[in-house]
C-alpha cells in the first residue's frame, strides 16, 4: 500500500496527500467521471456508491451517494474553482451534517510519472460549529496532534 | 467516555495544552503547574477544571496535597477519529490505484 500522510497544516485544515503510479489526465479523470468516481470513491468497506453525478462547470453541482446494508448517506456541493487537470475548489455538504459546510481543495501535480493528490479540508468556524468537529476546536486538530505528541512522548 | 467536542475544547486553549505537556513529564500540584506561567491560582484552577472535565487529567489525593496526572487514555476519542478517516482515505485510494490501472491498460490498447 502506498503511503498516505494526513497532516494538519493549519488549525483548521486537515490535509491529506497521495501519490499514484498514473499520468495526471488520467488521476483528474477518475476524479472527474462519475462512472469511474463511483467505483473507489466508496467510503468504509461495504459501502458502495449506487449515485453520483458530477456537474463540472464553475457553480456546477455534484451528488455523490452512499449506501451500506443498513444506511444511506449523501454530499453534495459545488464546484467554485475549476483548472483543468490542475486544480479544483468546491464546497462540500453531508446531508448529515446540513448546516456544516467544507471548503475542499484538490491539487493535481506530477512528478516522474507520478501524480500527486494534495486535498486540504478547510474548516471555516460556521461550518464546523453543528458538526463532528465544532467550533470550540479553534484551535484546530493541529493542536490536538501536538498534544497528542506531548502526551505520547511523556508517557511512553 | 468523553465527547470530541469537551475534548477538544479542552485542547483549544494554549494553557491547557502547556499544562497537560507539564503533566505528560509527570503528576504535579497546582503550585508546581502554575510555576512556568504568571497566572493566579484561581485561573490555574479554572483550566484544571476544564481539562478534568474532558477526562484529560485526574486528581489524586495524598495527604494535603492534591496532585494532577494526565488521562492519556482520554484522547483516545480523537485518535479514533483520525484513525477512521486516514482509514477511509486509505481504502478509497488503494481502489483508485485500481481503477488507474485499469484505465492505463485502456489507454495501451490500440
Amino acid at each position: 500500500m502506498r503511503p498516505l500522510r494526513m497532516t494538519t497544516p493549519t488549525d483548521t485544515t486537515i490535509e491529506i496527500v497521495r501519490s499514484f503510479d498514473a499520468p495526471r489526465p488520467l488521476v483528474w479523470r477518475a476524479h472527474t467521471e462519475p462512472a469511474l468516481v463511483k467505483r473507489w470513491l466508496t467510503g468504509p468497506s461495504g459501502h458502495t456508491m449506487p449515485e453520483c453525478e458530477i456537474d463540472l462547470r464553475i457553480g456546477g453541482t455534484y451528488r455523490y451517494v452512499w449506501e451500506w446494508p443498513d444506511g444511506r448517506m449523501s454530499a453534495t456541493g459545488r464546484f467554485r474553482e475549476i483548472e483543468t487537470e490542475n486544480r479544483l475548489l468546491l464546497t462540500e455538504i453531508f446531508d448529515v451534517f446540513p448546516d456544516n459546510e467544507t471548503l475542499v481543495e484538490q491539487l493535481f501535480t506530477e512528478r516522474d510519472g507520478q501524480t500527486f493528490v494534495t486535498m486540504n479540508l478547510h474548516y471555516d468556524s460556521k461550518a464546523t460549529r453543528d458538526g463532528v468537529l465544532k467550533s470550540p476546536m479553534d484551535e484546530g486538530l493541529e493542536a490536538s496532534y501536538r498534544s497528542l505528541d506531548a502526551l505520547v512522548s511523556g508517557t511512553v | 467516555m468523553h465527547s470530541l467536542d469537551t475534548i477538544f475544547h479542552a485542547l483549544s486553549d494554549p494553557t491547557r495544552r502547556a499544562i497537560l505537556a507539564r503533566l505528560a513529564e509527570g503528576e504535579a500540584t497546582v503550585d508546581q503547574i502554575r510555576e512556568p506561567f504568571s497566572m493566579s491560582q484561581p485561573s490555574i484552577s479554572r483550566h484544571l477544571k476544564v481539562l478534568e472535565r474532558a477526562g484529560l487529567i485526574s486528581t489524586r489525593v495524598d495527604g494535603t496535597s492534591r496532585p494532577r496526572r494526565i488521562e492519556p487514555a482520554a484522547l483516545t476519542p480523537i485518535e479514533d477519529w483520525l484513525d477512521r478517516y486516514r482509514m477511509i482515505w486509505q481504502e478509497n485510494y488503494t481502489r483508485l490505484d485500481d481503477v488507474l490501472n485499469d484505465l492505463k491498460q485502456e489507454d495501451d490498447t490500440p
